[in-house]
């Protein structure tokens, strides 16, 4: 969509009140087409799909249509009812709220308009929330968590009556997730209060809009969608590959041979954003560059895991411009405003053509601007990765992923908290249920086994009846059975679950602990990665190398290790797995030897390597090499489907090779590759055809040996964690008690062993199988996968290893290996004491 | 004995505690085989519905899960005596809440056997309407056996309670296990129940229990016991 100015103006003054137009006049501000065009679209009541690229003025837009409605509303005149809420904001960062009620504020302070606007979260005292449900602001923006706890409440219907429109901010990252899930019902609900409700949606740009206008409207009827206002343009972004001087590495992802390089950037520019996928890469990141920072420019770090008050010090730094470069993980992904950011680095693959443009829109926040972007790829893989997404940005390509079906676990949740709020008839919610888009596919029996579930579990064992959370009455309603309950679920709300962490904390070296609590705290760090770590181990946090000292209850301990060279690495892996768009991109390049010479010199010397000692993939192929090393023989697979499928393919895949006799070893799995070792020739194998490679990649390795393998599969109970705190089994917070993460941990696993040998059939038995099937398992890519490479499996029998195995040669040790036993752990600690004792 | 005993009897090598010989079963029970004698700890049967009335509706099926384990056991050793050291039952209730068919199949294990209820702190009287003898504690030869360990040291005590496991780090991976704790003098059994969570040996609620130069954890393996010594033993 072109601007027209002339014509925009036009419509600037049919839909627009004379106070807004004077106040843009009086900035020399004329409101652009799309805020029109939105406003009208509202006006007509409609619901509406605002796409946009930041800096394009999404957040005035979404707020138009409210702020015009609420200019011409007659005040409030003595002795009237107070009224309700007028208009909802929704944004999945309690920070994003904060952030739109200052900026907000402004322009209806200079406007005249007397709307009050307050914010929600976590974070607002006891005392405001409850005044806020006598007294409620005109605005309220608030998070996705906090609308499912006014719903739950038995007054939330008059608190919204008089609801006109919801503002979803970020629509795109709320969607993918239950976070999503969950809001979609509450939106069901709202709708239900106030049928006439309007939903305003403001994403960046995704694959599939559509799903998202269907998320926004009622399915009933089926398929309805929200209007559609996309604002294309902005100026194209500067983006280049690091063609560096260096040596590019084999493998890694630490990018510590460019950090000169990436100095000479950060001295050359204002303020750059230096983006990584993972917390250890920023860790180190970051160490790497104030090795080198001899002009001692203000370099600061930012993720999630760091202490919030250090948090909010780089943030306001960072908006008081005080900052030459920050190194961030994704916790600055969203549309929080930065300052002026002249640079972004990209250090690492950016796994997905959408989230490098989201990124890269941070720099220059204003849209008709060009963005300027430099992609350091931390090894070889990652430059043809990197030269793909860049590729496809330039094509405007997007793989945002597609969206899933919603959890019977949120729902569970949603059918005690609607109890809570109010007595329901079970026809009427499921009415309800299903005019959400996540849920309009629901089977009525499956609602009637969640809400069974809420009541007393859903187990086939029928104990539980007296114990019922909620009941059935004469009247054909249920209600919840004990206030209590009620109780329980508001400190239980939300789909957001913590990974175990303990609060590391300062303290002096050598001292245990014991003395004194020691001194500040650092930040939290997951209990699984302490586990591994011995007293004296060294490792990087919060920018500093630390020593670790010890754990106790829910406390590391560490002090300040000598030295810069952390001993014990910390390998988080990526995040997000390779997008699919990207790894087929990947291929198409590594079939096309014309478009190698786009790539850094070094790199096409690799490919040509490899032509000449093994062979590329032709596009739809999957390459299968094996060849010996050492006492040990290889299998390396080129799939490029990502790390979780190829963790699940490994899985399977060594299964099947330990029943055919090969004696496989390990794994390890990467985004692009997949290496299993084993004491049989496994080359000489297959060429026996026993078995034959056709065989051993066929789909129905997707049938028993996938159940055989979930059944006992730590990924497994991990996910059913997630769905037993979710809904509501087991509960994350009891009143008057924190459960510390490791509790919560035994025992969900305890009740996982437990279920699945008594009921498999069990409904959050089969919440967790869907889960897993679409996250850490990632089942359904890897089916699409075995699926497309039927009949096109190329196996190149080598005497040594070739070029493209290099990198995920060098992976092998430094990941952790997956198929051993924890038992074959134990044996070697018994042994060694056996050994020592002399008793073998 | 049967031939899948003798396996687990070659595996796990006996012990010895105050003079007794003992065989640790990697199912979580310990066995004298000159007393034929059998002690269990802390079963914690009809956890899953006494938390079910505070709100919290997990499967029901602990009891039959840590009934079958047992049965399996028994059929194994088909012991004389079998004592069961304390917190049988999650709750006082508990007994009288059990399902018919878990009484039933809980009093056909009892049959024919001197059955030993030992009082724990969360059954303190004994399980409503169930055979069996209710003891405070119980002397056997040179052993005693309580549900508490008592704080000043006290050779041949075998008891429960505090639901010991073990961690050990190996290769950067952790390996935590349910396990006997013992050091010659006195034996902490683990816990039982199928829904017991547990607590690591080195955690200060063991102080002053063992004598450390000697403590030595037996891990219970899928196939087998680890003996693990307390230097490769790790908090947490």
């Amino acid at each position: 969509m072109t601007e027209q100015p002339r014509l925009a103006e036009q419509n600037a003054a049919v839909h627009l009140p004379e106070p807004f137009l004077k106040w843009f006049a009086q900035r020399g501000w004329s409101p652009r087409a799309h805020q029109i065009e939105l406003l009208a679209t509202a006006q007509a009541g409609q619901s509406v799909l605002l796409i946009a690229p930041t800096g394009a003025g999404k957040t005035l837009a979404g707020f138009l249509p409210s702020l015009t409605e609420l200019a011409g509303r007659p005040g409030r005149r003595p002795g009237q009812a107070r009224r309700g809420i007028h208009t909802l904001y929704i944004s999945p960062l309690k920070a994003l709220a904060v952030d739109i009620e200052r900026n907000l504020g402004k322009p209806v302070e200079e406007i005249g308009l007397s709307v009050t606007i307050e914010t929600r979260t976590g974070d607002t005292p006891a005392h405001k929330r409850q005044r806020q449900k006598l007294a409620p602001p005109d605005i309220l923006l608030t998070t996705p968590e906090q609308l499912a706890l006014l719903i739950a409440a038995p007054d939330a219907r008059r608190l919204f009556e008089d609801l006109r429109y919801v503002v979803l901010d970020e629509l795109h990252s709320l969607v993918t997730s239950k976070r999503g899930h969950l809001l979609s019902l509450g939106l069901a609900r709202l709708r239900s209060f106030v049928p006439g409700l309007q939903t305003i949606g403001l994403s960046a740009t995704v694959a599939e809009p559509d799903e998202l206008r269907r998320w926004l409207v009622s399915q009933n009827p089926p398929g309805g969608m929200a209007e559609l206002i996309v604002v294309t343009g902005g100026a194209k972004p500067e983006i280049s590959i690091l063609d560096s001087e260096e040596h590019v590495p084999w493998a890694g992802h630490s990018a510590r041979y460019a950090t000169p390089e990436i100095y000479n950037e950060i001295k050359r520019h204002k303020t750059t954003l230096l983006f990584v996928n993972t917390r250890s890469q920023a860790e180190l990141l970051f160490q790497e560059l104030w090795r080198v920072n001899d002009d001692t420019l203000p370099i600061a770090l930012h993720h999630g895991s760091l202490d919030v008050a250090q948090r909010r010090r780089v943030e306001k730094a960072m908006g008081e411009n005080a900052l030459r470069a920050i190194v961030a993980t994704s916790t600055l992904d969203l549309g929080i405003d930065w300052g002026d950011v002249d640079l972004v680095v990209h250090v690492g693959a950016p796994k997905g053509a959408s989230r490098l443009a989201q990124r890269i829109g941070r720099a220059n926040h204003r849209m008709d601007e060009p963005s300027k972007a430099i992609l350091i790829p931390a090894n070889r893989f990652e430059v043809l990765e990197c030269r793909a997404a860049l590729d496809a940005n330039y094509l405007g390509a997007q793989d945002t992923p597609p969206l899933v079906n919603g959890g019977l676990d949120v729902l569970a949740q949603h059918v005690l908290g609607c109890a809570c709020g109010a007595p329901f008839h079970a026809d009427a919610l499921f009415e309800e249920v299903r005019t959400a888009a996540p849920y309009a596919e629901l089977d009525r029996p499956t609602f009637d086994r969640v809400v069974d579930f809420v009541a007393t579990g859903g187990y086939a064992l029928k104990n539980y009846e007296r114990y019922a959370r909620i009941r059935l009455n004469k009247d054909g309603l249920w209600r919840v059975s004990n206030p209590r309950i009620a109780q329980q679920y508001r400190l239980n709300v939300g789909t957001i679950i913590e990974v175990p962490a303990l609060n590391v904390r300062y303290i002096k070296a050598g001292s245990k602990g014991s003395a004194s609590r020691g001194g500040r705290v650092l930040g939290k760090i997951e209990e699984a990665f302490l586990e591994t770590l011995t007293h004296g181990d060294t490792f990087m946090f919060a920018g500093k190398v630390l020593r670790f000292e010890g754990i106790r209850e829910n406390e590391c301990f560490v002090s300040n290790a000598p030295g810069s060279d952390a001993k014990v690495p910390y390998y988080g892996g990526g995040k997000f797995p390779l997008s699919t768009y990207l790894a087929e991109q990947v291929r198409i390049m590594l079939d096309d030897p014309q478009r190698w010479k786009k790539l850094p010199e070094q790199v096409a010397d690799w490919l040509r390597f490899q032509a000449d000692k093994s062979v590329l993939p032709k596009r739809d192929d999957l390459l299968i090499e094996t060849f010996p090393r050492g006492n040990r023989y290889y299998l390396v697979a080129y799939p490029f489907e990502g790390r979780l499928a190829h963790q699940t393919l490994g899985m399977l895949l060594t299964r099947r090779l330990d029943r055919a006799g090969a004696r496989p070893l390990g794994f390890v799995a990467t985004d692009y590759a997949l290496a299993i070792w084993s004491l049989a020739d496994m080359g000489r194998m297959f060429r026996a055809k026993k078995p034959s490679l056709a065989a051993l990649f066929d789909q129905d390795m997707l049938g028993d040996d996938l159940e055989a393998w979930l059944a006992d599969s730590w990924l497994l109970k991990r996910t059913f964690r997630n769905c037993a705190l979710i809904s509501g089994l087991i509960e994350k917070r009891h009143p008057g008690q924190e459960k510390s993460g490791r509790q919560v941990t035994v025992s969900t696993d305890l009740v996982y062993d437990v279920l699945r040998s008594h009921e498999p059939d069990h409904i959050l038995l089969q919440a967790t199988r869907a889960d897993a099937a679409t996250g850490l398992l990632d089942v359904s890519r890897l089916a699409e996968m075995l699926s497309r490479i039927q009949g096109r499996i190329v196996h190149k029998h080598l005497g040594q290893i070739s070029p493209l195995a290099v990198p995920i040669m060098l992976e092998i040790g430094k990941m952790p290996v997956h198929g051993e036993a924890d038992d074959t752990l134990l044996m070697d600690a018994a042994t060694l004491v056996e050994e020592a004792m002399g008793t073998k | 004995m049967t031939f899948a005993l003798a396996m687990t009897a070659l595996l796990a090598d006996p012990i010895d505690i105050a003079g007794e010989r003992a065989i640790c079963d990697r199912r979580g029970v310990l066995y004298f085989p000159e007393l034929r004698l059998v002690t269990v700890s802390d079963l914690h049967l009809e956890k899953g519905s006494s938390l079910a009335r505070r709100g919290t509706l997990i499967p029901p099926y602990d009891t039959g899960a840590t009934l079958l384990r047992l049965q399996a056991v028994i059929a194994d050793y088909q012991p004389a005596i079998v004592i069961s050291l304390g917190d049988s039952f999650h709750d006082g209730g508990g007994a009288a809440r059990m399902h018919s068919s878990f009484r039933e199949r809980l009093e056909a294990l009892m049959a024919g056997r001197d059955w030993f209820w030992v009082a724990g702190n969360h059954d303190p009287d004994a399980p409503a309407d169930l055979p069996g003898e209710t003891v405070r504690e119980l002397a056997i030869g040179s052993l005693v056996f309580r549900h508490e360990p008592s704080a000043v040291r006290v050779e041949g005590e075998i008891s429960g309670h505090l639901h010991p496991c073990a961690r050990i780090v190996q290769q950067g991976r952790s390996v935590r296990r349910r396990c006997f704790a013992g050091d010659g003098g006195r034996m902490i059994m683990p816990a039982f129940g199928a829904y017991t969570g547990s607590l690591n040996v080195l955690d200060r609620a063991y102080a002053g229990l063992f004598r450390r130069e000697t403590l030595m954890a037996y891990m219970l393996g899928t196939e087998r016991i680890f003996a693990i010594s307390h230097a490769m033993l790790r908090p947490g």
